[in-house]
């Protein structure tokens, strides 16, 4: 029972009318974020992050983690009114949103989406809550091994679980690697790769990679596009929600197995999107109605709302407990308790107890309040996104330019976010992912460092990742996963040729 | 042309295709080998094996660079020689337009607020691609460009206490801004 005072103690914490205000105002940011094209959870949380810096950390976080839970709520408006997926984790919802808005349904779906985020967000918090401290507790006797071990599983996971090219999402991560060993050798204090340049002393700063990657790569995907939106009108009255809530009950098999995928995917860094999906398939596979879902059935919502609300709320956990972001806006928290002064990984839950609990307590409060709010004020962002692209593609550009500046004060950071930007719109259309550099960007200096102290412990003998049982089967799944592309390969060779699902062919990659 | 891949692109060629993914994934492959093999040399520069106090600066880079190196190798085999490569159309003609329309715009604003400050450059930045790529009327275009800047100079200035850079161009100095 002590998860449950500790948790009494976070609400004592969150609940000042302070909190509550600028949750309410991360709420509205967030879904606004979430329906414009080219903000997104990540970016956004990377551009309002220098707003937050005289706040108190824990004022702060309920901020941007409200930004987040905004962002993951508003995605499925757009793709049920716009047919348009605001976030990729809301491309599985336009399979079934979109048509039951054509059938002028558009209330029920938004009804049910929204429902079934709260419940999958609602079931991961409760893992969160219970679960969080048993494994600081447990990663309290990590060593510099056991550490890297982590490190390794989570970049090798991607290889595993991704879609695409493993060799793609190996360059990805090496290249987020490589950018983030520019700069200062935290160990030695020796300058590395900055030819010379001054500038290139501080590094690549992850937020500034995060700002161009998914803001100014994603508006150079939406010019390319030549967008013009055509959208179904949404009316949400008390009745149309009540009656589908009446309704939602009858899922609960479907709900309940898509939080635990979501779950799932969401510890380890999977992510939304391809829980989003999994889910959806498994819902098509197992549900009685399975054969009608694409022509408007409600379970066709609720299946990937409910595992991508679970998974992007579950990718805290990782980055609370062990330090280690499964996502690339809990990267971005990360970066952001870092700025604030607060060190992340298992102490904590230890030195950091308001912190902690007031972030977990405010994950319940937020999600309470972000249904409240998308559910009274679909109307008005819908009508934002009438606003035409020529009035907001400038605009979002100015801001990306504004939070780039702001995160070191630095000129040089807005040409770097170009650049980046660049490199997200040619990586987007050539599949490459790109979480795995953000996550590498931000995660770099520390791997590094727990890989050079656990060679230092062995004198350079790698066999030290096989040193106990602990240590040596996180490495052992790693490679596991890092090689599980070339297994599934051979096995593919053995059998027949299988039949490509058409629901992950549409899947992107993330 | 037994080929269906070939077969496929006959088809496309019509509509302008400047580029397709094939080559475009061969030449990124090609520059991702290249950074690649700069940070192996720079990480062997630097000491990339065990120095007397341990791992040397260069240790880590060294593998980073070598995984960089194989994952290029590999993009490209894939993009060169496999049987499933992909030969849809990265950019066509118009897509390019479109893209480079805002791409050149946003670069010239970056350059301007080194010299004018963020806040005058985004407001005639937002004004004037509003006047040019979407056709509004002039003074539609100047008074939004700087009613968002208004917001903006509230928001940060005002309210969050967050100075952004003004160039030489300060035209609220006299207030203490």
């Amino acid at each position: 029972m002590d998860a449950l005072n500790s948790l009494l103690h976070g609400f004592l914490v969150v609940l000042t009318p302070l909190n509550i205000g600028l949750m309410f105002v991360g709420i509205t940011l967030g879904v606004l974020i979430g329906v414009l094209p080219g903000l997104g959870g990540a970016n956004g949380v990377a551009i309002l992050l220098p707003l937050t810096f005289t706040m108190s950390p824990t004022t702060a976080i309920v901020m941007l983690s409200c930004i987040y839970w905004g962002a993951l709520f508003g995605g499925a408006i757009t793709s049920i009114l716009f047919n348009i997926p605001g976030e990729p984790w809301s491309v599985a919802t336009t399979f079934d949103g979109y048509p039951l808005a054509q059938k002028g349904q558009a209330g029920q779906a938004l009804t049910g989406a929204f429902t079934s985020s709260f419940f999958g967000a609602l079931v991961a918090v409760l893992m969160i809550t219970f679960l969080a401290p048993l494994v600081a507790r447990f990663a309290l006797r990590f060593g510099a091994p056991e550490f890297f071990s982590v490190y390794l599983l989570t970049f090798c996971s991607f290889v595993g679980m991704g879609k695409g090219s493993p060799f793609k999402i190996l360059a990805s991560m090496a290249l987020g690697f490589a950018l983030a060993a520019v700069g200062m050798d935290t160990i030695t204090g020796q300058l590395r790769m900055t030819f010379g340049i001054s500038d290139l002393m501080r590094g690549f700063d992850f937020l500034i990679a995060v700002i161009g990657l998914f803001g100014i790569g994603e508006i150079l995907l939406s010019m390319e596009e030549g967008l013009a939106f055509s959208g179904k009108a949404a009316r949400i009255n008390p009745k149309v929600v009540w009656e589908t809530w009446k309704v939602l009950p009858r899922y609960w098999v479907t709900s309940l197995r898509s939080a635990l995928v979501g779950i799932w995917m969401g510890i380890t860094p999977g992510g939304a999107t391809p829980a989003s999906f999994m889910s959806y398939g498994l819902a098509k596979k197992m549900s009685r109605n399975g054969a009608k879902f694409g022509t408007g059935e409600l379970e066709g919502v609720v299946a990937p709302e409910t595992a991508a609300h679970a998974a992007g709320t579950s990718a805290l956990l990782p980055m609370l407990a062990l330090g280690i972001p499964g996502s690339p806006t809990a990267a971005v928290l990360l970066g952001g308790l870092l700025i604030w002064g607060l060190q992340p990984g298992p102490l904590l839950f230890v030195e950091q107890k308001d912190f902690v609990w007031g972030l977990i307590a405010s994950m319940y409060l937020g999600n309470i309040a972000g249904l409240l709010v998308v559910l009274t004020t679909v109307p008005l962002f819908a009508s934002i996104l009438r606003i035409p692209f020529s009035i907001i593609a400038p605009v979002i550009i100015v801001i990306c330019a504004i939070g780039a500046y702001t995160v070191h004060n630095a000129m040089l950071d807005i040409f770097f976010m170009l650049g980046f930007g660049l490199v997200g719109y040619v990586f987007k259309k050539l599949d490459y992912p790109l979480a795995p550099m953000v996550l590498a960007l931000v995660l770099g200096d520390k791997a590094e460092d727990s890989f050079r102290q656990a060679m230092l412990v062995s004198q350079g003998d790698v066999m030290i990742m096989w040193s106990n049982a602990l240590v040596g089967s996180i490495t052992t799944l790693a490679l596991l996963l890092l090689f599980w592309p070339l297994f599934s390969k051979l096995v593919g060779l053995l059998r027949r040729p299988k039949t490509v699902d058409p629901v992950l062919a549409e899947q992107p990659v993330d | 042309m037994s080929d269906p891949a070939e077969a496929r692109d006959a088809e496309d060629t019509p509509h302008g295709v400047l580029a397709r993914n094939g080559s475009v994934d061969a030449v990124v492959s090609a520059i991702l080998f290249a950074i690649g093999a700069v940070v192996v040399f720079e990480a062997r520069a630097l000491g990339a094996g065990w120095q007397n106090d341990g791992p040397g600066p260069g240790y880590f880079p060294f593998y980073i660079g070598l995984i960089l190196c194989v994952a290029g190798a590999g993009i490209f085999w894939q993009a060169v020689f496999s049987a499933k490569r992909n030969r849809g159309a990265f950019v066509d003609r118009e897509q390019l337009a479109r893209v480079l329309s805002v791409f050149v715009p946003a670069i010239v604003y970056v350059v301007a607020i080194v010299f004018v400050g963020i806040y005058v450059a985004s407001a005639v930045y937002i004004a004037a691609f509003m006047v040019l790529l979407g056709k509004y009327p002039v003074w539609k275009s100047v008074a939004i460009g700087v009613a968002v800047n208004a917001l903006f100079f509230a928001m940060f200035e005002v309210w969050f206490k967050v100075p952004l850079y003004k160039g030489s161009l300060a035209p609220l100095s006299f207030l203490g801004y």
